[in-house]
């Protein structure tokens, strides 16, 4: 297309506007409104221009205006100008203490800010994190616009009308109570310094440094701005996998790392009083107990448990500090409790236990998607946010399988309220559905799959009739589920609501039965998808922090194993070591003596507390190492205090395989040290030749053994992360796996059909409630991070027990009354929150260690995955006397 | 009279000929209606005068359905009553225009929308719509017909900005009432993203005239560059003030305001068109005829047709705050130029009627008036200076006289 700009004749593309035709050409044209190209609101008239088209001469905003072939266009005339000059003396008017971009466009044109009435404060300024100015807030809309338009929160609206009009959360509320999601989209897009981070100020020098985030799986990047050795503010790098985005956690949870509570020097326990010493004691103290009982009682008599939100290089270390320095295969980590059964699930079927697809293609692709057991906004907000931009952006369709009333169900074309623990049910009856319907992808079952036929007789019996009976899903919304499903280009997203029951394994390999019925697996937008709970589980998986395979999940005692101990030059057990909640059995029957334990927090996430903390008293000796005194800290005998991970170098892989790397945004605390360092000091006193200097040189040899990490090098990812498996320093990374074969001895994945078993506990008359786990938006895990800082515990201070408004009733409790939630191996006392949850069905996130969730939750096991059923207990509830 | 008639009950309008142009319409092709429409030169009688016909053109020829048609009866400018008196004394020729223009451009829902002062009409209008389901005149097949359409009374907020047909959608659709950016026109994306047809309840209620005499017929009523009649609100001080109707261009600005009683007082003049967005007139300007080609010719507008006659007593400046204030409330708050710009024309003109106006205040109030004519997003930021404008010109000894 042909435009002429200011008298020079421009091509370009159809479609745009003249404001973006002008600015790519150098022309720079005002606009304060302006957030969205393809969606303006053409609110602030300074990007007004002169047009000629034909006959008619007019005046119109570049922003709003699409090119039409021919058009004359002037962007500066003299009465464009004054207008723009009139526009901003009029603001200048009104307002005094405007800063940022709009600060430099009042400048440009010699205009001085005079206004000096005083506008009242709307509430959304009560919050811990956002400061609002309404001096400097000229309306400009771009937060409302970032708000719900990118965010789709839709927390900032209008209000009131003509110079009247302000910025206000929900009905002038504040923030919080609007459901804000703090996610600071609103504080970017303000060209005025209304909106800002608290915690942010002008300093002369400010670095800005890109890491990843310490929460969850979905791997931010975060630009963090430090001055000196404080952050003072930070948001979602437009770099990384989050492409700007940020959540509560990423942008706000950094405050931890300034904690007056930080571990600054080691702690022996003498005498019951934890005492400060130096490094060389607790070290040299730490490796004559760990030998003593190993020569006293054996190697396996010690147990080890790492760390998903340690690096690769530490998960990688400390399993080898196990298995050879040690010389047991008792070394697991958390992720036991969250995807153990995805990675058995997925095995089995795919022959790999990893997300199938990628954040991008399924962001872009993905005609539908079906989230099940997971509460994606809250657990993976980066990730929800995507969803419902997709949804709402461009019409993907939204399938959401939850007992509770999650925010993605807002957004949904469907909300299957199913019964906790019935998912192999309805996915069986899913399957039904496609089968009878004859919407199966008959090519891809024949070409690339094995096991059909078995699948076929398996699920014949889950009619939408008898599945409804089970699940209580009404049998139409099954069939139409089921359809929905078969007939987009669907990806299954799932999280710990899947995988935390006896039946994960069978409720994993069922949704894969499904995506390889459908052939919605090794294309783009498709998959099973499950989201990582911790920034590094996938990564302390890869590492091999599992007591049954190695590194690069090299099974014992095979070939692959003995080309390991070559490398490492020592032996490695080939008895299978214990699971995290089989090593806690252990330790309580006395034949577990010594553990230690870097960055997690048993006592309070796993389950049956009262159990676990009588195992760990049990022991003869207990090593932590923390950033916190934890409430396992708190039992051990060595507490080491580490460095977190903005505080040094490595490795995370996210939950899509990608290998990301740390750059250090501040020195570390007093005198905590990097695990991979404390690591060495304790091997090396226990006779280890090891001599790595930096986690780069760890990595290096993480190379050499793990084969789906072969061709990544610090170099390639020191600004973006590639994805594994990448077998060469050529090789591009893999986005999708399974496009072509699956990695099975024959290439074929293989139908493993499961029949529905009903979860270990149901209600039953004494106990008649379902109590499911999970966590807030807020929080995280067991807040030994979140609950350090003061706006997070502000906002959620307190656990509570989210109840329908119905059995409430019954009970005659109102909404923040106090109740008793006891099951059969424990009880607390909660508020209540009266919240849209299947009737029958209560829900307690597990942060809180005062009203811990896992006093009351189950330790029964799937018997594949040894992962425990923390989402479904049987309790009873009574009003506290 | 053709259109202020008295037939508040059924049975006055049906006797009267009520319906009749309806019947006669669905046995005419789509296509035929508009082409009468557009052959009677029917322009609308809300303000812009743009050509109904076209209009209606516009929407029939849209692949995209369902299509929507709406009765805009958000009568909002200061001195504008027309469309009042018109829905209580003659309230079914209004719904048998919109359902003839319904049919024509082939819409199976309308949506009758009306201020919020006027909730009383809403009552009586909505009781109406339910007398026509139940008569068959609205509903499945309309007199055996094949076609159907149903009207939704709807009951604006109380802003004006809600009479410009896009922000009137925004409303409908249950969201602020923003005007929207144009392109694409409401003709082709209107009411919920569909092709909508929004006409004045005035032009609606010519629709059955144009069917019963035909659109020839019609056309010679007037003169050249008007045709029809049109109903006129006449106000301020003048003996005998209300709604008069006369067949366009038949009569002069000056025999309107006699015909209506003469001035109270001594006259000085009027203030012409869309009440606050009008153009303030003097005595030159009696002998215009009320016609749109005339209007034209002299620079100025009959908008909705509102005739503020002005005595000696009257203050421009004061008026023109009055107008000013006006505005300033009814800025929807939008787009910049009109948001500060209308407080900044208030606070000026409130500063030269307490007699402390400088020219410096002049050139601001230009520079303003210009960058809202430029800038403004909607026609209620591009006009609300056109009373001081044209006031400039015709009393700019009075005006200029206060300014030091």
């Amino acid at each position: 297309m042909n435009i002429i700009i200011n008298g020079e004749k421009i091509e370009a593309k159809q479609g745009k506007s003249i404001l973006q035709v002008a600015r790519e050409k150098g022309i720079d044209i005002p606009a304060l409104c302006n957030l969205i190209d393809e969606k303006p609101i053409g609110s602030c008239g300074l990007c007004v221009v002169k047009i000629r088209k034909g006959s008619k001469t007019y005046y119109s905003r570049a922003c709003t205006t699409k090119i039409d072939e021919g058009m004359e266009i002037e962007t500066h005339s003299p009465e464009i100008e004054d207008t723009r000059k009139t526009i901003l003396e009029m603001i200048a008017e009104e307002h005094k203490e405007i800063k940022g971009e709009a600060k430099e466009l009042f400048l440009k044109y010699g205009i001085k800010l005079k206004g000096d009435n005083k506008k009242a404060m709307p509430k959304l300024a009560e919050n811990p994190f956002i400061s609002f100015n309404p001096e400097a807030c000229i309306s400009c809309f771009r937060c409302v616009q970032a708000c719900s338009l990118i965010k789709e929160n839709h927390v900032l609206v209008r209000e009131n009308r003509g110079m009247n009009t302000q910025i206000v959360a929900g009905i002038n509320e504040a923030l919080k109570d609007a459901g804000c999601a703090f996610c600071g989209a609103c504080v970017d897009a303000c060209p005025t310094g209304a909106l800002m981070d608290l915690t942010a100020r002008v300093e002369k020098e400010t670095k800005k440094i890109t890491s990843i985030c310490p929460y969850c799986g979905v791997g931010c990047a975060i630009d963090y701005y430090v001055s000196g050795e404080e952050i003072i503010y930070a948001k979602g790098s437009p770099n990384g996998v989050n492409k700007g985005d940020d959540c509560i956690k990423g942008r706000y949870g950094w405050q931890f790392v300034h904690s007056e509570e930080r571990l600054k020097k080691p702690l022996i326990k003498k005498n019951g009083k934890f005492e400060e010493v130096t490094w060389d004691e607790a070290l040299n103290y730490v490796a004559s107990r760990l030998k003593e009982i190993k020569e006293k009682y054996g190697a396996d008599s010690i147990a080890g448990l790492s760390s998903a939100k340690c690096t690769n290089e530490e998960n990688y270390l400390f399993q080898k500090f196990m298995r050879i320095v040690v010389g047991t295969n008792n070394v697991d980590h958390c992720a036991r409790l969250c995807h153990a059964s995805t990675v058995v699930g997925l095995f089995k079927v795919f022959g790999s236990g990893a997300m199938t697809n990628s954040l991008e293609d399924l962001d872009k692709d993905a005609e539908l998607y079906f989230v099940i057991g997971s509460n994606t906004t809250h657990a993976h907000p980066v990730i929800g946010t995507m969803i419902k931009r997709s949804v709402k952006g461009r019409g993907a369709k939204l399938i959401v399988a939850d007992p509770r009333d999650i925010e993605l169900a807002e957004y949904s074309d469907l909300h299957l309220r199913h019964r906790p623990g019935t998912d192999v049910s309805l996915i069986n009856g899913m399957m039904n559905v496609i089968i009878s319907h004859g919407l199966e992808d008959r090519e891809f079952i024949e070409n690339r799959t094995e096991g059909y036929e078995k699948l076929r007789d398996v699920v014949k019996k889950y009619t939408p009739e008898y599945v409804e009976k089970i699940t209580s899903v009404p049998k139409e919304d099954i069939i139409k589920a089921a359809v929905l499903y078969a007939t987009h280009k669907s990806a299954i997203i799932y999280a710990m609501g899947i995988t935390q029951h006896t039946s994960g394994t069978a409720n994993v390999a069922s949704l894969a039965n499904l995506a390889l019925l459908t052939g919605n697996v090794g294309k783009r937008g498709t998959g099973v998808n499950p989201l990582r709970g911790q920034n590094n589980v996938q990564g302390a998986g890869d590492m091999g922090a599992l007591p049954n395979v190695l590194p690069g999940y090299a099974k014992l005692g095979t070939r692959r194993a003995r080309e390991i101990e070559k490398t490492w030059g020592g032996k490695i057990p080939e008895k299978e070591g214990l699971t995290v909640v089989e090593i806690m059995h252990a330790a309580s029957k006395g034949m577990i003596k010594g553990m230690y334990i870097m960055g997690e927090n048993p006592a309070v996430s796993d389950p049956d507390q009262k159990h676990v903390i009588q195992a760990l008293k049990n022991l003869e000796f207990l090593v932590v190492q923390d950033l916190f005194m934890s409430e396992t800290a708190q039992l051990a005998d060595v507490i080491l205090p580490a460095a977190s991970s903005l505080e040094k170098e490595g490795t995370f892989t996210n939950t899509e395989r990608r290998v990301q790397l740390l750059h250090r945004v501040l020195e570390p605390v007093g005198d905590a040290k990097p695990d991979w360092w404390i690591i060495q000091e304790i091997a090396k006193r226990m006779g280890a030749d090891w001599n790595y200097k930096s986690p780069k040189d760890i990595f290096e040899e993480i190379r050499k053994v793990v084969p789906q990490y072969r061709g990544i090098t610090y170099e390639r990812i020191d600004k973006f992360g590639l994805q594994w498996p990448c077998p060469d320093e050529n090789h591009e990374s893999t986005k999708i796996l399974h496009d072509d074969i699956f990695p099975t001895p024959n290439g074929l994945a293989k139908f493993s059909p499961y029949e529905y078993e009903p979860p270990a506990e149901e209600p039953d008359e004494e106990y008649p409630f379902v109590l499911t786990t999970g966590r807030t938006y807020e929080h995280f895990h067991t807040g030994t991070l979140t609950r350090k800082i003061e706006g997070f515990n502000e906002l959620i201070p307190e656990a509570f027990v989210e109840i329908h408004t119905e059995d409430a009733e019954k009970l005659g409790v109102k909404d923040g009354d106090c109740i008793e939630v006891e099951s059969r191996r424990g009880k607390i006392r909660v508020k209540a929150k009266i919240a849209g949850i299947k009737k029958g069905v209560v829900f307690i996130p597990f942060h809180f260690a005062e009203s811990a969730a896992n006093i009351l939750t189950n330790d029964a096991l799937d018997p594949e995955a040894k992962i425990p059923e923390l989402k479904v207990a049987a309790v009873r509830l009574k009003k506290c006397q | 009279m053709i259109l202020l008639n008295d037939a508040r009950n059924i049975e006055d309008y049906l006797e009267n000929g009520g319906f009749k142009a309806l019947r006669r319409a669905l046995e005419f092709e789509q296509d035929e209606i508009i082409s009468e429409v557009e052959s009677a030169g029917l322009v609308g009688r809300g303000g812009a005068a743009f050509p109904t016909g076209l209009k209606m053109k516009f929407v029939k020829n849209e692949k995209n359905t369902p299509k929507y048609i709406i009765a805009n009866a958000d009568e909002g400018e200061p001195g504008t009553f027309k469309d009042r008196g018109l829905m209580e004394k003659n309230p079914y020729q209004i719904l048998e225009g919109m359902i003839i223009s319904a049919y024509a451009v082939g819409a199976k829902k309308g949506f009758f929308y009306i201020r919020y002062e006027y909730r009383e009409i809403a009552e009586k209008i909505k009781n109406k719509v339910k007398e026509l389901h139940r008569l068959g005149i609205l509903g499945n097949n309309i007199y055996g017909s094949k076609f159907s359409f149903d009207i939704e009374v709807v009951l604006g907020a109380g802003a004006y900005i809600c009479g410009e047909a896009t922000a009137l959608m925004e409303s409908i659709e249950g969201k602020r009432g923003y005007p929207r950016i144009k392109p694409p026109h409401s003709t082709q994306r209107g009411l919920w993203g569909k092709p909508t047809l929004t006409n004045n309840v005035e032009t609606l209620a010519n629709i059955p005239v144009i069917i019963n005499m035909g659109g020839e017929k019609y056309h010679k009523l007037g003169k050249e560059g008007c045709s029809g009649p049109q109903l006129f609100s006449i106000s301020g001080f003048v003996k005998r003030p209300g709604i008069y109707e006369y067949i366009l261009g038949e009569k002069t600005i000056g025999e309107a305001i006699e015909l209506a009683g003469g001035v109270d007082g001594n006259f000085k003049g009027v203030m012409l068109g869309g009440g606050a967005s009008g153009y303030i007139l003097n005595r030159d300007y009696l002998d215009m005829p009320l016609c749109f080609s005339d209007a034209k010719k002299r620079g100025v507008a009959l908008g909705t047709g509102d005739i503020i006659v002005l005595n000696e007593s009257v203050r421009i400046w004061d008026m023109l705050l009055n107008i000013a204030k006006f505005f300033e409330h009814e800025s929807c708050g939008q787009c910049f130029p009109c948001r500060y710009g209308t407080r900044r024309m208030r606070e000026i003109i409130e500063k030269i009627v307490n007699g402390k106006g400088t020219s410096e205040d002049i050139k601001k109030l230009n520079a303003t008036a210009r960058a809202m004519k430029i800038a403004s997003l909607c026609p209620l930021g591009k006009s609300a200076m056109t009373a001081y404008e044209s006031a400039m010109k015709n009393f700019h000894d009075e005006l200029m006289e206060v300014i030091k």
